[in-house]
């Protein structure tokens, strides 16, 4: 039998008796491995083992240790190596190979191995020559870690090693305090919701504890549908416990009883960990009966999503959790008075749950300090797309676009030329070059025509065609429409079909305003969040992208060489050396030629599948993708992808 | 325990859901209009292995649309249907929270990241 933490007192004992792995007893070994979804994807599980073999081969003294993910994806696998007096060594991109040499050179030898090495953490004054540590790496400086803080630095299973981290210690202080205080605390804090719509938290939590009704509900927004988003995964993946906890404060200020967690099917190791976090709290009387001997009792279940987009609006999450069809309601009532079962409900999201403790350990005015006015805190980003780091990054709000693509994201893949950013999921905005020194917060990205949405950040260079990304969205957007409201239903659709003859090169002239009016409307008169943001990208693209639309439909050519019906492909005969890679690799058989000839491209056949440029040696760069009318004279869009 | 039935059976059968209709006593008609609406049920019965194609945003930038083609053509089989021989289900799916390893493809848990359709095929023959 476990026992149970009955005072804070009991806390600071836990947090004294336990080590976390960065440290580590004298002549012992530590190593830790990433194991999100990003690293496993990237042969995490197969490293770990290799270092469990190699460690054992040599019968060391060590540990093997899982741990979250450090935002740094790009790196994955990634690896702590920590022995005893010495700083901690980061490697990254560490496959099988690479294992046998850190353990026979680092470990044993004392020689940093230099081919894997990311950067050191010093301890102390002890310092390597010729190793950066983190704040001199560009992918970190610059960001700000709140929410993110313990990802990396804990074994995620192991709530002992939360607990030594100053974990639960928000919830003992907040049970001394009043709910009203708490409450206060947050609103003073400015934190506001980070789920997309940026609604002020304490707000929300005053209006479900002055709402009448009994029992109350805390609901945890985990189904992180946003394709482009996935702070939600990394840091229930990574810190399942600072979101069970933020909960458990929520929970005493508006006096609930129950909370759930509603989380996507699709992350099958996040809910893994929760569901180990849930029992750990349990076991130790965190969640329960009595929390800290005081009179307050608090629960929670987790709930999985089945694959619906529009369950991340509360109102559909609600009806999901109740077993029904997964259908948004008009607001008001909002959940905060009506919510699940008919009670009121608190529904946050994942990511401003975890904001909650680190503000109740440092107060209000800390918080309140980082970011703008407008938008305190951090924010956490997934920036992804055509960029050369992409992971998870924290910043303060008001952090420039420009700052996050080129200083921190280390800027675009292949030194191509950057075209946009999309934030906020399918239902953001696409901002333009012109627009990269916005300060990221709600106001200002609301008043580009984007929103902040959950996070998503897309990154999109001079090879991707913004009709086509419209049009991408809107096929997301119309698949996911749940088909209660009628803008929704139909006038995706109906915008999918424009954008789609449009890219075929079939657009009418007066398609623009159609396009236009059509996504007006939906915009003013859709049921749910999810229909009053979907149209946009559409709207942003006509906004910042209108030429490139223009072309598509009066010129049949698509600038950047991407819609197959606006594009071919041809074979520059003065570059073609005739290699014969090119014919080899066409699915079709549309390519001829003779060895060390130059080889043609029989456009009757070619299916524009773009695998032949691919192929083609970049000594070469012989296959063109050439976009316009045959007759007149094309124009070259890329000789490389 | 309809998200039961589908990970016992791999599918919600019909006689499964006359069970749950007559012991909950709600209708079949209801019944069908949750597994319906929800991407993850299914009323078929799915392949040996299941591969989620993602297309989410970063994938679809990344070229993910050249590789869910690719593994339809090599397999033969078009998207939400199982091969002949019963071996793969192929899916389309938003976003597997995978972004920075795109373009990406979940086969069983599994995650592959950074394909390109070279890839594919070597992939494909671990699984029987």
């Amino acid at each position: 039998m476990i026992k149970k933490i009955t005072t804070p007192d009991d806390l600071i004992r836990i947090k004294k008796q336990t080590r976390t792995f960065e440290k580590v007893p004298e002549k012992g070994v530590h190593v830790a491995v990433g194991m999100n979804t990003c690293g496993m994807a990237s042969g995490a599980k197969e490293t770990m083992a290799a270092f469990r073999e190699s460690l054992a081969y040599y019968d060391l003294d060590a540990k093997v240790f899982r741990t979250g993910c450090a935002g740094m994806c790009f790196y994955e696998p990634l690896v702590d190596v920590f022995l005893p007096g010495q700083p901690r060594i980061t490697y990254k991109g560490l496959s099988c190979d690479g294992v046998s040499r850190v353990v026979e050179d680092h470990i044993l030898g004392g020689q940093v191995v230099e081919n894997w090495v990311l950067a050191q953490t010093v301890v102390g004054d002890k310092r390597l020559p010729g190793i950066p540590t983190y704040d001199e790496i560009p992918y970190c400086r610059g960001q700000h870690k709140i929410v993110l803080a313990r990802c990396g630095h804990i074994d995620p299973e192991d709530i002992y090693q939360y607990i030594a981290m100053d974990g639960y210690a928000a919830s003992a202080k907040a049970l001394e305090m009043d709910p009203e205080q708490v409450i206060d605390t947050i609103r003073r804090s400015g934190l506001r919701g980070r789920g997309g719509a940026g609604f002020p938290t304490g707000l929300k939590w005053q209006f479900v504890r002055e709402a009448k009704g009994h029992p109350k509900y805390i609901i945890c927004n985990a189904d992180e549908g946003d394709p482009g988003a996935f702070m939600d995964r990394s840091i229930l993946e990574g810190d399942p416990h600072a979101v069970l906890e933020g909960m458990l404060i929520a929970a005493y200020a508006v006096g609930a009883t129950r909370g759930y967690i509603y989380v996507r099917a699709e992350y099958p190791l996040a809910v893994e960990r929760l569901r180990k976090a849930i029992q750990q709290a349990c076991d130790l009387g965190l969640l329960g009966p009595n929390i800290f001997g005081s009179d307050f009792s608090f629960d929670i279940r987790l709930k999985l999503g089945a694959g619906a987009f529009v369950c991340g609006e509360e109102t559909a999450l609600i009806a999901s959790i109740e077993g029904k069809r997964g259908m948004p309601h008009p607001r008001p009532p909002f959940p905060a008075q009506n919510g699940l079962w008919g009670k009121p409900t608190n529904i946050n999201n994942v990511e401003t749950y975890a904001n909650v403790a680190p503000i109740i350990s440092n107060g209000a005015e800390w918080y309140a300090a980082i970011g703008t006015p407008d938008s305190r805190g951090t924010k956490v980003f997934c920036v992804t797309g055509k960029i050369k780091h992409s992971g998870l990054i924290e910043v303060p709000m008001g952090t420039s676009l420009r700052k996050i693509v080129y200083d921190i994201g280390g800027g675009i893949t292949a030194g191509r030329a950057f075209k946009a950013v999309q934030t906020g999921g399918p239902s953001g905005g696409v901002l333009p070059e012109a627009l990269l020194d916005l300060g990221v917060g709600y106001k200002e990205l609301a008043e580009a025509g984007s929103i902040m949405g959950s996070g998503g950040m897309v990154v999109m260079d001079e090879n991707t065609c913004m009709a086509d990304v419209a049009r991408y969205f809107l096929s997301f957007t119309r698949s996911e429409s749940c088909g209660k409201c009628t803008p929704c239903r139909e006038g995706l659709t109906r915008l999918y079909e424009i954008l789609d003859r449009i890219c075929k090169g079939n657009g009418h002239a007066d398609d623009l305003d159609r396009l236009e009016s059509l996504a007006t409307t939906i915009k003013d008169t859709a049921l749910c969040g999810l229909g009053l943001s979907a149209p946009n990208p559409v709207l942003t693209v006509l906004k910042y992208f209108r030429e490139e639309i223009e072309a598509h439909i009066f010129e049949q050519r698509c600038p950047a060489g991407v819609c197959p019906d606006l594009v071919w492909y041809r074979i520059n005969a003065d570059r073609c050396s005739g290699c014969g890679q090119c014919r080899r690799a066409c699915p079709v058989e549309a390519i001829v030629g003779r060895p060390k000839v130059p080889h043609e491209i029989d456009r009757m056949k070619c299916v524009k599948c773009g695998t032949c440029l691919e192929v083609c040696p970049p000594r070469f760069h012989a296959v063109e993708c050439v976009s316009g009318q045959v007759a007149d004279e094309p124009q070259a869009v890329s000789s490389e992808r | 325990m309809l998200q039961a039935v589908q990970t016992m059976f791999g599918y919600v059968p019909r006689e499964a859901v006359a069970q749950i209709s007559k012991r909950l006593r709600i209708a079949p008609a209801r019944i069908f209009g949750v597994v319906t609406f929800y991407a993850q049920f299914s009323l078929h019965p799915k392949g040996r292995h299941t591969i989620l194609c993602c297309q989410g945003t970063a994938c679809h930038v990344r070229g993910g649309g050249t590789l869910f083609d690719k593994i339809k053509n090599d397999l033969n089989v078009a998207e939400g249907h199982t091969t002949e021989d019963g071996r793969f289900t192929v899916e389309r799916v938003y976003c597997v929270g995978c972004c920075s390893l795109a373009p990406a493809v979940i086969i069983d848990n599994t995650a592959f990241g950074k394909l390109t359709p070279g890839k594919i095929p070597d992939i494909l023959s671990r699984y029987d």
